[in-house]
């Protein structure tokens, strides 16, 4: 189906996916209350919100699982409602939960892949063979996908995800329940994606992702879209972490909390507490200071914000686990 | 390359996957044959000689000739069963939402299912032919009215396996898959499969006459043993033709539905 009414300027090029109004009902109950969002080509957005946020139903809905109750989404220039085949030819999708065969081996599940893309049978076996040892899975190659551990399929999954090798990437909730390890060779392949050209749009509940990986971040709440920035304009909205200074003796703690405004003190635990605002240059007046007192080194320990101070920062309520479908 | 040999390729694909699922899990498949090959051992063995001597000579010499067609229709309905908690398992499973958000040919998932398991069917088939003949199953049949039987199981199994991929679409759990599916592995015990629908009384015998099952049995058995086929041949094609179409719209609907 053709639609001559799209300018191809202005779809086509400069966002990889463009939303308006998207709205979703699961009976009564509102999932999705008419949110926008775009995401530039060659970019990553994350998607930030507790659990019954609509992250993930937002993820469905663009990747053509779930039919929208209304709103429109453009996703690779391409309109979902009329050209959903078009849509799918051009994402790939890894779900929170695994889309793996758990019956074939992962040599396997890739070929599947490369089958289902028409590859042929030489290219899809170079394909397989080549990211199978880019997601360290050559050793595991020949079992059974069901034998693998949580992070072997999640990479796995992505594989089988890039085997068409898709402009854009829909990654749900990519770390959820990853050990740290897993979780940073996750991260290192998104920027090396995202270094390709890719685009990117993944969901998150974990602020430190989101501004690890994303050029944009929306923050989603009931539905709603309550901030859209880069990572440095959300956290100005964001009242900012502390600094903690753990002194050795009371008079030192005395000393530094003369010398520092606004700072809250801890005297069982001989803490200061001072306010930070994430910015370099801050941290180093603060050493700067301490320095020209004389008194022990502190320790000191950095707390940033997170999902429960932007959550409180954004809707003014402390974060709730939200009732209904992910 | 055009629409049909994408889907084609597709259906292809996906059939080699159900393959590699039998081939590493065979249990669903054999347990589907070994069901008709107990009732063949318990109703020639244990029942036969009761059975033939109280319908008298309908049955023939040889009650084994009777039955083995019967048990034939029966292994279709069983091995459908199969086919419905394999469907029903494999739909919950995380790799079909993958398949819908990839740009296939959207039959292809239930196409190589179904493909799948009419392969099956025909090999559980053949080795309850084989046990039959072991047991003094002597048919009568020439290689034409051979492969005319082999074309009847074949549509039989055809209607029988989009019919039950429609119940394991529907059902929500394997174990509900299951229960579904029964009804048409157990509908031949109502039929003309163990004894003539003549024989039967009242209420069961019009349900035996009119139930799709006793043509199907009737057509396999005119052509193994020629006994009188008559009209049951054009019967059991359209009860074929219909439960395939009916199953295979029902089922393409329940997949397209999602969820």
């Amino acid at each position: 189906m053709q639609n001559l009414t799209v300018d191809p300027a202005s779809t086509a090029t400069r966002s990889a996916v463009a939303v308006r109004s998207l709205r979703k009902s699961f009976g009564r109950q509102l999932v999705l209350d008419g949110i926008d969002l775009d995401v530039a080509e060659g970019t990553v957005f994350a998607l930030l919100g507790p659990n019954g946020s609509g992250k993930t139903t937002t993820i469905g809905i663009l990747a053509t699982l779930l039919a929208a109750d209304g709103g429109t989404v453009r996703v690779a220039g391409h309109d979902l409602a009329t050209e959903p085949d078009l849509v799918r030819a051009a994402i790939g999708v890894t779900g929170q939960f695994s889309a793996v065969d758990e019956l074939l081996t992962g040599q396997e599940n890739l070929i599947l892949m490369a089958d289902l893309h028409h590859l042929g049978r030489a290219e899809g076996r170079r394909r397989a063979a080549g990211l199978l040892e880019r997601f360290e899975l050559t050793g595991a190659a020949g079992k059974m996908a069901a034998t693998y551990s949580g992070g072997m399929r999640r990479r796995l999954d992505l594989a089988m995800t890039l085997v068409g090798d898709p402009r854009i990437i829909f990654l749900d909730e990519p770390t959820t329940g990853l050990d740290p390890r897993s979780r940073r060779t996750m991260w290192e392949i998104v920027r090396e994606l995202v270094a390709r050209g890719v685009t990117i749009l993944l969901t998150t509940q974990d602020l430190d992702e989101a501004d690890e990986l994303a050029d944009r971040i929306g923050v989603l709440d009931h539905g709603r879209m309550v901030a859209d920035g880069t990572a440095a304009e959300l956290k100005r909205q964001i009242p900012g972490g502390c600094i903690d200074l753990r002194f050795t003796d009371a008079a030192a703690l005395d000393s530094a909390a003369a010398l520092l405004d606004g700072a809250s003190r801890d005297e069982a635990g001989l803490i200061l507490q001072v306010p930070y605002d994430g910015r370099a240059r801050s941290l180093k007046d603060l050493l700067d200071r301490l320095d020209r007192l004389a008194v022990p080194e502190p320790a000191l320990s950095v707390h940033t914000p997170d999902l429960d101070d932007v959550f409180f920062a954004l809707t003014g309520q402390p974060r709730t686990e939200q009732d209904g479908p992910r | 390359m055009t629409a049909l040999s994408l889907a084609a390729r597709d259906s292809a694909t996906m059939l080699r996957r159900d393959v590699r699922h039998a081939l590493r899990f065979p249990m669903m498949t054999v347990s589907g044959i070994t069901v008709p090959v107990v009732l063949l051992l318990l109703f020639v063995g244990v029942f036969g000689h009761a059975l033939s001597a109280g319908l008298g000579t309908p049955l023939g010499a040889s009650y084994v000739d009777f039955l083995a067609p019967g048990i034939l229709v029966m292994t279709a309905g069983f091995a459908a069963e199969a086919t419905a908690v394999n469907v029903c398992t494999d739909m919950h499973t995380g790799i079909i939402p993958r398949f819908r958000t990839m740009a296939i040919s959207r039959g292809s998932v239930l196409t190589g299912q179904v493909t799948g398991s009419l392969i099956r069917t025909m090999i559980s088939g053949v080795l309850v032919i084989a046990v039959a003949l072991l047991l003094g199953f002597r048919p009568s049949a020439g290689p034409v009215a051979w492969i005319a039987a082999a074309g009847m199981f074949a549509l039989l199994t055809t209607a029988l396996t989009w019919l039950t991929v429609a119940f394991g679409l529907l059902a929500k759990t394997p174990a509900g898959a299951n229960s579904l599916a029964l009804i048409p592995a157990f509908l031949p015990f109502l039929s003309s499969a163990f004894i003539p629908a003549s024989s039967m009384s009242g209420g069961v015998r019009w349900f035996a006459e009119h139930e799709p099952f006793t043509p199907i049995t009737n057509t396999l058995r005119g052509l193994l043993t020629g006994t009188p086929i008559g009209s049951s041949a054009i019967l059991a094609i359209a009860w074929c033709a219909g439960i395939t179409l009916g199953g295979y719209v029902w089922a393409r609907a329940l997949y397209n539905r999602g969820g």
